[in-house]
């Protein structure tokens, strides 16, 4: 069972979810993996205090120009559809903007002449930590200053699947790194908050997990701050909403000192051992 | 003059403050650019003056009737889109880049691509000005772009209004929708609450701005959820010799006034949580 924990806004609580589900879970003795996919912010790792086991670097290739060998026919720059290359022939100028390079490797498949070959660059690395009793955290981290967090979230979900219970704790948006992380899952835990603005984006995950034809259902957070639109909304569209936090400054206090709210908290624990339930029983 | 809002951590309060700043300056020209999750024109409710569709990237797809499942895409697709299932060659849309490398890598011709054509760029005049703002249709690809068109528009209804400053809206991270909607603005400022995810993240994301030559600004909003971590982040700021604009306090008010289409400045004008930002306002533009 893989369950992403996801939502279109940021900060309406995935990463709170997401590690005091796993803590529960780790506690009542199941074996979990906790993956941090949020690989542009992780944050998961905060709220644990696990030993590092392995680390591996996530890469992506890069042309690397000879001019030597190049006859300036164009045939890169035709190629490569993001335009990543650009080309004066009559000048002999070629210039790889590898900001706009995904690494395809089309211009090299297109060089004729032998002017292109290929090295890596790293974009982030994958870490891994061991945890109470076979349970594990992997974190997915992007170097600051690369732009794409996916083949990073690929690969950190890729080092998660060896356990039976699998968290995915989801990046913010609705684009590609959001996509990407749950298109892996069996199951969503989309979160919002009452406001417009969780609203809007709630409706935008939820068009994307029913395109994807995922099982979800949703949590609302911070309950009581603002309006019962959401209510009104899931209501009419018939969706679960599988669990509800009421805006609490204690828990807004707990979790921004970096500690688990289940571990202060008896009420709160019982609400996510039955969250809990859902997602062993489902 | 182009002032980017950011914050590193989702949630920390940049669309309400970027919203509050934009009724304080009362002609500005204001840049949704969070096109993942666009929220802006929902409490300023722009008029609509232009609509522009956006090609968010292309997608593969296999004609059928063409492909004999000999394989050659699959050898060099490097996204990890094509797989082989009961023996038929198949395209997961999901994983699919758009390279194009499998339509010319096909002996038989059998790809094509398909452009992703359903995100939208819109501008209009709002109550404050001039708002330009990207939608990308969930799912669809390349938000860094569409965050540079929006602010290309941005800049171009700036210059032909005569409005001085441009706000923008950010999105959360520091991915390349991010990179994109810093690179060449003139003043940033990061938005940030005292959580340790959120200083974590303020960290990574001091680290990406420093790489531009642009003036930073930080302003801790929430700032008595967590005292201590609150200091903690003005310490810092200090130690590396970063300004701090201001430091807003928890406000139920600020939800409220999002509820009811408006600003803070707009709901709650007489409001310790207004007067600070019209403080920050004038500590950012001076």
């Amino acid at each position: 069972m893989i369950v992403a924990v996801a939502s279109g806004k940021g900060g309406t609580g995935k990463t709170l979810i997401a590690t005091n589900l796993f803590a529960l879970l780790t506690k009542e003795a199941h074996k979990v993996n906790l993956a941090d996919c949020d690989a542009e912010e992780p944050n998961s790792l905060l709220f644990f205090k696990p030993t590092k086991e392995s680390v591996s670097e996530v890469k992506q290739m890069m042309p690397i120009f000879n001019s030597k060998e190049c006859t300036y026919c164009g045939k890169c720059e035709e190629y490569c559809n993001y335009n990543a290359i650009f080309l004066l022939p009559e000048k002999r100028i070629f210039r790889l903007i590898e900001d706009l390079c995904h690494g395809c490797g089309a211009c090299t498949y297109a060089c004729e002449f032998g002017a292109l070959k290929e090295s890596d660059i790293s974009l982030g690395v994958v870490s891994t930590y061991r945890f109470n009793a076979g349970s594990k955290i992997i974190e997915g981290r992007l170097r600051v200053g690369a732009l794409t967090p996916v083949p990073v979230i690929k690969e950190t979900i890729k080092a998660s699947l060896d356990s039976e219970i699998v968290i995915l704790d989801a990046p913010p948006g609705t684009s590609c790194p959001f996509i990407h992380t749950i298109s892996k899952a069996d199951y969503v835990l989309l979160v919002t908050e009452p406001t417009p603005f969780g609203l809007n984006d709630l409706k935008l995950s939820i068009q994307i997990v029913r395109q994807m034809g995922k099982p979800f259902s949703v949590i609302i957070n911070r309950a009581g701050l603002g309006s019962d639109d959401v209510y009104k909304y899931l209501r009419k569209e018939k969706i679960k909403i599988s669990m509800e936090l009421q805006f609490d400054k204690e828990i807004a206090m707990i979790y921004s000192s970096g500690k688990l709210v289940i571990e202060s908290r008896a009420d709160i624990y019982q609400k996510f051992s039955k969250l809990s339930e859902l997602i062993i029983h489902n | 003059m182009e002032i980017a809002i950011i914050s590193g951590k989702g949630g920390t309060g940049k669309s309400s403050i970027t919203a509050a700043l934009a009724s304080i300056a009362e002609s500005v020209v204001l840049a949704d650019c969070d096109v993942d999750a666009a929220n802006m024109h929902l409490i300023m409710n722009p008029s609509v003056e232009e609509e522009t569709t956006y090609i968010a990237g292309e997608k593969a797809v296999i004609d059928y009737s063409k492909c004999n499942s000999c394989r050659i895409c699959m050898e060099y697709c490097r996204f990890e889109a094509i797989s082989l299932s009961e023996n038929k060659v198949s395209i997961d849309s999901v994983n699919c880049d758009g390279c194009r490398l499998c339509e010319r890598v096909c002996p038989l011709a059998a790809i094509s691509m398909e452009k992703n054509d359903k995100s939208r760029m819109y501008s209009g005049t709002f109550r404050f000005g001039k708002m330009v703002f990207g939608i990308l249709y969930p799912g669809e690809e390349n938000s860094g772009k569409l965050v540079a068109i929006v602010r290309r528009k941005a800049k171009e209804i700036a210059s032909l209004n005569k409005i001085d400053h441009i706000l923008i809206d950010s999105p959360p991270g520091i991915g390349c929708s991010l990179i994109s909607s810093i690179t060449g603005v003139d003043k940033v400022v990061i938005v940030t609450e005292p959580s340790m995810s959120a200083f974590s993240d303020l960290v990574r994301t001091v680290e990406l701005v420093s790489k531009f030559n642009t003036e930073l600004s930080i302003v801790i909003n929430k700032s008595d959820l967590c005292q201590q971590i609150t200091n903690e982040i003005i310490a810092y700021c200090k130690q590396n010799n970063f300004k701090i604009s201001g430091t807003i306090q928890f406000d139920p008010e600020v939800v409220y006034a999002m509820v009811n289409c408006m600003t803070i400045n707009e709901w709650r004008p007489d409001s310790e949580t207004s007067n600070i930002l019209k403080q920050i306002y004038n500590s950012i533009i001076n």
